[in-house]
């Protein structure tokens, strides 16, 4: 008998919040048009899509001018890294960033340097906190045209010093581009950025939508070619039925941020304890307490990640891993890496709106005997 | 240089891991054991392993038989 679903990975995609569907099904009927046409269902269009900026404007604390929709997080981060570093090149070529951002800032930077750019990554510690002395250093060196930092990890939980980092670049002059994509909808934003990115499906909007934010007066150059669209920073027409949705739930998720970190952070707490009591060999990692309200990691010695998630699925529990057997490329996660935890037998859960106390009980009381049993089938009991 | 050699080339993640944690207690304290290693996830999870188990890191190298991890039993 196949096990009741529970759906524990937030973190790659919340599932889509009741008022994103809403809105994505009502903006069908009267959202498909041009909205920079000029007759009157371009007008309707126009209409939701200004509404929808300056929803989304006010949730993150910027101007509506300041705001771009992009078709995904990943394009947002793209931009935010080349069009940053595009805008400052008269004044060097160097990207600092944390050893710690995600893949699509990473693979930006290494656009930028087979192109003849530099880019300078900052160590984090094993909790994954980035090292605030070699940031302020590298910030401070010759030629930075930008720094990148993830407001908090994506694989582990851990906060980033974002106001203190926001500080250093400020005193040397380099702007500061943030990946909010874990924050945005869930916790309160830092302050002192002047690129901000995020994306919809990790707040339970559709998947396919980008929030890509550059404050006033930051020099910021798209890297694409010209398009008139969307403040000239991402071309293309919009998905506004797409669009109108994230606004929608990102309203709604960030009314109900506060009680829902109230209610999700407790089960993480009870999560990270109960892992580390009851599951032998274990290595619960991320900060303790600067962490993200809805995101626990944890590695299993001695046991394949992809056995791991596999086992948990039959169970009816979807999970993400950073296990090099689970990745495309069969590299371990750069964050673990660069944290230098356990990186295989690596599990990610990560907690939602639909999340229950009895969805990470049944978690919890079925985690040690699936682990037992994959060590067992692999002989590996009492190394 | 090491006391004995383990060949884990072309093992996957956690085998190598799992192959170092067989061997050391089967060595005296003190020994240093090689292990050769070509997964990239063996950079990261010797070291932790190490630190898990209270056994001592000595270094990752890497030599002509690719690279490589010294561990020595420290109890």
């Amino acid at each position: 008998m196949s096990a009741s679903p529970v759906y524990l990975d937030a973190a790659t995609a919340a599932p889509m919040h009741p008022v994103a569907r809403q809105a994505l099904l009502a903006a069908l009927d009267d959202g498909w048009a041009d909205p920079g046409k000029l007759y009157t269902q371009a007008r309707r269009a126009r209409q939701l899509l200004d509404a929808a900026r300056e929803a989304v404007a006010q949730t993150l604390g910027v101007r509506a001018d300041e705001l771009s929709f992009t078709p995904s997080g990943t394009t947002a981060a793209h931009g935010a890294v080349l069009g940053g570093l595009a805008g400052r090149r008269r004044v060097g070529s160097t990207l600092v960033h944390s050893a710690i951002e995600h893949s699509a800032v990473l693979h930006a930077a290494e656009r930028h340097v087979a192109a003849g750019g530099d880019a300078h990554p900052v160590p984090v510690d094993r909790l994954g906190r980035l090292d605030l002395t070699a940031w302020s250093d590298a910030v401070r060196g010759p030629g930075v045209a930008l720094a990148a930092l993830i407001t908090a990890s994506h694989e582990v939980g851990t906060v980033q010093p974002v106001a203190e980092a926001a500080a250093a670049c400020a005193d040397a002059g380099v702007p500061l581009y943030v990946d909010a994509a874990q924050s945005v909808g869930r916790v309160p934003l830092p302050a002192g950025w002047s690129v901000l990115t995020a994306s919809a499906h990790k707040w339970g909007g559709p998947p396919g939508v980008g929030l890509l934010a550059v404050r006033k007066g930051t020099r910021w150059e798209s890297p694409w070619p010209a398009d008139e669209r969307e403040g000239g920073r991402t071309p293309g027409s919009v998905n506004l039925p797409a669009v109108v949705a994230a606004a929608a739930s990102l309203r709604a998720a960030a009314a109900d941020a506060a009680a829902e970190e109230t209610r999700l952070a407790p089960l993480v707490d009870r999560i990270r304890a109960r892992v580390a009591a009851e599951v032998p060999d274990v290595e619960v990692v991320g900060d303790p307490v600067l962490r993200l309200p809805h995101l626990v990691t944890f590695s299993c010695l001695y046991v394949d990640g992809e056995a791991l998630l596999h086992a948990l699925d039959r169970r009816g529990f979807a999970v993400s891993s950073g296990s090099s057997c689970t990745s495309s490329t069969l590299r371990p996660s750069h964050v673990l890496e660069a944290m230098g935890v356990l990186s295989h037998g690596n599990v990610r859960v990560s907690l939602h709106r639909e999340t229950t106390e009895a969805d990470v009980e049944r978690f919890l009381a079925e985690l040690p005997g699936i682990v037992a049993g994959l060590r067992a089938e692999a002989g590996v009991v009492g190394l | 240089m090491p006391d004995e050699v383990l060949d884990c080339r072309g093992q996957r993640c956690p085998l190598p891991v799992i192959a170092a944690a067989r061997r050391m207690p089967e060595v005296p304290v003190g020994t240093v054991v090689r292990v050769l290693a070509d997964d990239p996830a063996a950079a990261v999870d010797i070291p932790a392993w190490c630190r898990m188990r209270g056994q001592e890191f000595v270094a990752a190298i890497t030599g002509p038989d690719g690279p490589a991890y010294d561990i020595r039993r420290a109890h």
